[in-house]
């Protein structure tokens, strides 16, 4: 085996959480199947719209489709073969043990900064031997190196954790997608983690 | 006190300080902040009360609204 294939092969049986499918979630979704993890939850309650294009991995034609959904039909376009869960529902205490107790890894992917805290508290109680790999300070454009990854045990903060008033610094595409690929990145690291190369 | 702060060694002049103390003193005054001693969540009520020591590892992790 190529140590590709061995690679593909290791992630095909991993299983990675992925909590909201706007610009991080859907992007990291993508670098994932393509990178051969064969199973995915995905949670979101959102529909794609057409302001979400500039960065989320959606296409025009889908506008009103649900993300979920629309994002599962872009994942099985890259590997027909990957098992997408999609769950189109807003993830709270009631249902985040279901969706998420069986995966390898979770990925934080949500807009607000209060969801953000109430998952990773939520997550730090229930599961503190899972990864947990969260988004952080990702508005505007510029300065890609102050984009950074702070580890603190099973939880990973990934972006530049700065506060930016949302009507004057927009959310643009390279640095969502630069930190939605540090994620994706880190979860591949993790996933890894026993592999012998 | 020398502690490890968000992965970095800082030393402080106190023997020991709460938790608020060191958010003052670094100027953490952000409103949606994780906060974790010794690998143990902190909640925001207890953050006045909760002594940090020399030898202990502070992670304070900034959420900021966007994804």
């Amino acid at each position: 085996m190529t140590i590709i294939q061995n690679i593909t092969s290791h992630l095909s049986v991993k299983k990675a959480g992925i909590a909201g499918a706007g610009g991080l979630g859907s992007n990291v979704a993508a670098a994932l199947v393509r990178s051969g993890v064969g199973h995915l939850v995905i949670a979101d309650y959102d529909i794609v719209t057409k302001p979400n294009l500039n960065r989320q991995f959606f296409f025009a034609d889908q506008e009103g489709q649900s993300k979920v959904d629309a994002l599962r039909e872009n994942l099985l376009h890259i590997n027909p073969k990957a098992d997408v869960e999609a769950h189109f529902c807003k993830i709270t205490a009631l249902n985040a043990g279901s969706l998420f107790g069986s995966c390898d890894v979770v990925i934080e992917a949500f807009d607000c900064a209060d969801e953000k805290k109430w998952f990773a508290e939520w997550m730090i109680a229930h599961y503190p031997a899972k990864p947990l790999i969260m988004g952080s300070g990702i508005a505007g454009y510029g300065s890609p190196e102050t984009l950074r990854v702070q580890r603190s045990g099973n939880l990973y903060i990934c972006g530049d954790q700065r506060e930016t008033n949302e009507k004057l610094v927009p959310l643009l595409a390279p640095r969502v997608i630069m930190v939605a690929m540090m994620q994706a990145d880190l979860a591949l690291e993790l996933l890894l983690q026993e592999k012998p190369l | 006190m020398t502690i490890t702060l968000n992965n970095r060694i800082e030393t402080f002049s106190p023997q020991e300080m709460s938790i608020t103390q060191i958010m003052d003193e670094k100027s953490f005054h952000f409103k949606m902040l994780i906060v974790k001693l010794n690998g143990t969540l902190i909640p925001r009520e207890s953050w006045p009360l909760t002594v940090v020591r020399d030898g202990d590892r502070l992670d304070i992790i900034h959420l900021v609204s966007g994804g």
